[in-house]
């Protein structure tokens, strides 16, 4: 595990003229419903407690409503939170006086957005040599910096072109290499990818995915689609409410969600590509041919099928032999969700 | 039953004496102040009979020229150029060109003081909803109170002649530069605006490089506006003794010489005609980048 980038902690945030005065009683357990009406406030968060280790992405997901646009930005602190503390670096972003938190701004975070929000009546190159204008950056320097970073978003040649002229998966990838263009260490993406249709979608993922492969920056990725947050994500938040009912890597939630609302979200998905390997494995060791942890379930039951008494082991990424599994285990997890809900219905 | 019909209100003495009492010390004070006031203004008088006399002096071959270009380079068409200057020639033609420079210089200066104090303004209100709710029941009031009303006091300070006549005419043409300045800077994409801020923008950068040139549009609305009124003001502003196409107006309806009024009268349109239809395709063209078009 590595170490933590940005700490959360107690995090509340009431929208409404006098929300600090509902604080203790919020804290007391009063209810999202309870305070808005009663009050007239509405609970955005509450309670986040959050560590995002360094140079992962961590997915924050959760359906429209539950905060998680709201949590995104109390990071940069477009958001002011109502109670509680986030630290960067141990550094204390709510401290920060308004001159520090423009060069944090500047210097440590970045964003992208879901509509875009490039600037309509500036060129590609500068949309992209925004950032590095806004910090006084010299303009032969920010040209060349723009320019590398259009060209491995794959937008060589449209750099004189206005967002206008471009489709929405263009646009987005103006938008990252804004993003980019700065260096800064953390990228949020508030919904990213949301707005565009699901072949771009993946597109982008790809570029997303590949990129932090060399840049390995902390990476807060909003979203609302479950196959994106597996996709992308090296550990996953689920967002309900303005609070957090689940957190872990993404192996975690699909075999032990924490409650019926994740079983709900996690029913339609394609068991055979997201689980892996490693989620089923078990203790000992065999002499059938040797899967790779990371190995999917739908790649394992082809092997698995084909072996003598339908054992393989299982090697880490050196190679090391760490375990093994069964076909029984792996057709079990492959249809687990169905057979404890068939439980429940026979109880 | 007597004081039911009747409204009660101050005694005719007393409000005899109130006007008076008022009408009495405004004099003073302008008589004691009218100099400095004057004074005061003296750099713009200065620069308007400037600009009257150097577009009088100016040979007409080539304010026509002049006329034409402007024309084109706002509104890139050769059709209102051509008609511009055809406009012009005619206005000549019939003897109106002294008076036609006359009204020329005053509304540009006077579009130029509206733009320079109107444009700052609107910025403050739209950063501040303090300022808005303080400037907007002014802005109300000089659209609505009737011209000679405040027409008097200008004239009782400054007396007659191009200055009060230019200030009457700014009074009057100033609100919907402000208001639109306003308005556009406060309607520009607010997900624009924290994309600002998230990249650390500074409230200035953001004005200068977000707010003000998204909202311009909107803004040369305003200077539109604030043109087609300060033009509308050119017979009333002509009582007060301002030179121009005004004055015939003026003395048309005094006589009743038909021709004369409807002449100048139409002079004014043409001229209107040609400041709106400019600036507006030049309004037109700053947005150029919103429909995905090529900038010229």
């Amino acid at each position: 595990m590595s170490k933590t980038k940005l700490k959360i902690e107690n995090l509340y945030k009431i929208f409404g003229p006098r929300g600090k005065s509902f604080i203790d009683p919020v804290k007391n357990g009063m209810s999202k419903q309870e305070l808005l009406d009663n009050h007239s406030h509405v609970l955005g968060l509450n309670n986040i407690n959050l560590d995002i280790p360094e140079q992962r992405i961590q997915v924050i997901m959760g359906l429209s409503g539950s905060g998680k646009s709201t949590l995104i930005r109390h990071i940069n602190r477009l958001i002011e939170p109502t109670a509680g503390a986030i630290t960067v670096d141990d550094e204390d972003i709510l401290s920060m006086s308004q001159l520090q938190l423009r060069e944090f701004r500047r210097k440590k975070t970045s964003m992208v957005f879901q509509k875009f929000a490039l600037l309509p009546h500036k060129t590609v190159a500068q949309n992209v040599a925004y950032g590095l204008t806004i910090q006084g950056e010299q303009e032969s320097i920010a040209k060349e910096k723009s320019h590398k970073w259009i060209e491995s978003v794959g937008l060589s040649g449209f750099e004189e072109r206005y967002p206008a002229q471009l489709s929405g998966g263009m646009q987005q990838r103006v938008g990252l290499a804004r993003a980019l263009a700065t260096d800064a260490p953390i990228l949020l993406m508030d919904e990213a990818f949301s707005a565009l249709d699901p072949l771009i979608r993946t597109d982008m993922q790809n570029i997303l995915l590949e990129l932090q492969k060399d840049l390995h920056k902390t990476i807060i990725f909003i979203t609302h689609d479950l196959d994106e947050a597996l996709r992308i994500g090296d550990n996953i938040a689920i967002l309900r409410d303005g609070k957090i009912i689940q957190k872990g890597d993404p192996q975690q939630i699909i075999m032990k969600p924490a409650d019926d609302y994740i079983s709900d979200f996690i029913k339609d998905i394609n068991r055979g590509k997201v689980i892996e390997v490693k989620s089923i494995m078990q203790k000992g060791s065999s002499e059938g041919t040797s899967l790779d942890s990371s190995c999917s379930l739908e790649d394992a039951l082809k092997v698995l099928n084909n072996e003598k008494n339908n054992e393989c082991s299982v090697v880490d990424d050196k190679g090391k032999k760490i375990g093994k599994v069964t076909l029984d285990a792996a057709i079990g997890a492959l249809f687990k969700e169905k057979a404890s809900r068939n439980k429940e219905k026979y109880k | 039953m007597d004081w039911l019909s009747e409204f009660p209100s101050l005694g005719k003495r007393d409000l005899r004496d109130l006007k008076k009492g008022i009408d009495g010390s405004f004099r003073e004070w302008s008589r004691s102040n009218g100099d400095a006031i004057e004074a005061f203004f003296d750099p713009l008088y200065f620069f308007l009979v400037w600009l009257e006399k150097l577009l009088i002096a100016t040979p007409w071959p080539i304010i026509l020229l002049i006329v034409a270009g402007l024309a084109y380079l706002g509104s890139r068409s050769w059709k209102l150029a051509l008609g511009s200057v055809v406009s012009f020639m005619l206005i000549g033609y019939f003897g109106m060109w002294k008076d036609m420079m006359a009204t020329i210089s005053l509304i540009s200066v006077s579009t130029l003081i509206c733009i320079a104090v109107g444009i700052p303004i609107g910025i403050l209100m739209s950063r501040y909803d303090r300022v808005q709710s303080a400037i907007t029941p002014i802005l109300d009031l000089m659209q609505t109170i009737p011209i000679f009303v405040y027409l008097l006091p200008v004239v009782m300070l400054l007396g007659i002649g191009r200055v009060p006549g230019l200030i009457a005419v700014c009074v009057y043409a100033i609100p919907p530069i402000i208001r639109l300045t306003n308005l556009g800077i406060r309607l520009v994409d607010k997900e624009i605006l924290e994309a600002a801020d998230a990249f650390g923008s500074s409230y200035r950068q953001k004005l200068f490089s977000v707010q003000i040139p998204l909202a311009l549009p909107n803004i040369f609305a305003g200077v539109n506006q604030t043109i087609m009124m300060a033009l509308a003001m050119v017979v009333i502003a002509s009582m007060i003794g301002v030179k121009g196409l005004g004055m015939p107006v003026l003395q048309a309806v005094q006589n009743q010489y038909l021709t004369l009024g409807l002449m100048n009268g139409l002079a004014i349109v043409a001229l209107a005609i040609i400041f709106d239809r400019v600036s507006q395709r030049y309004g037109q063209r700053l947005q150029a980048h919103r429909y995905g078009k090529e900038h010229e």
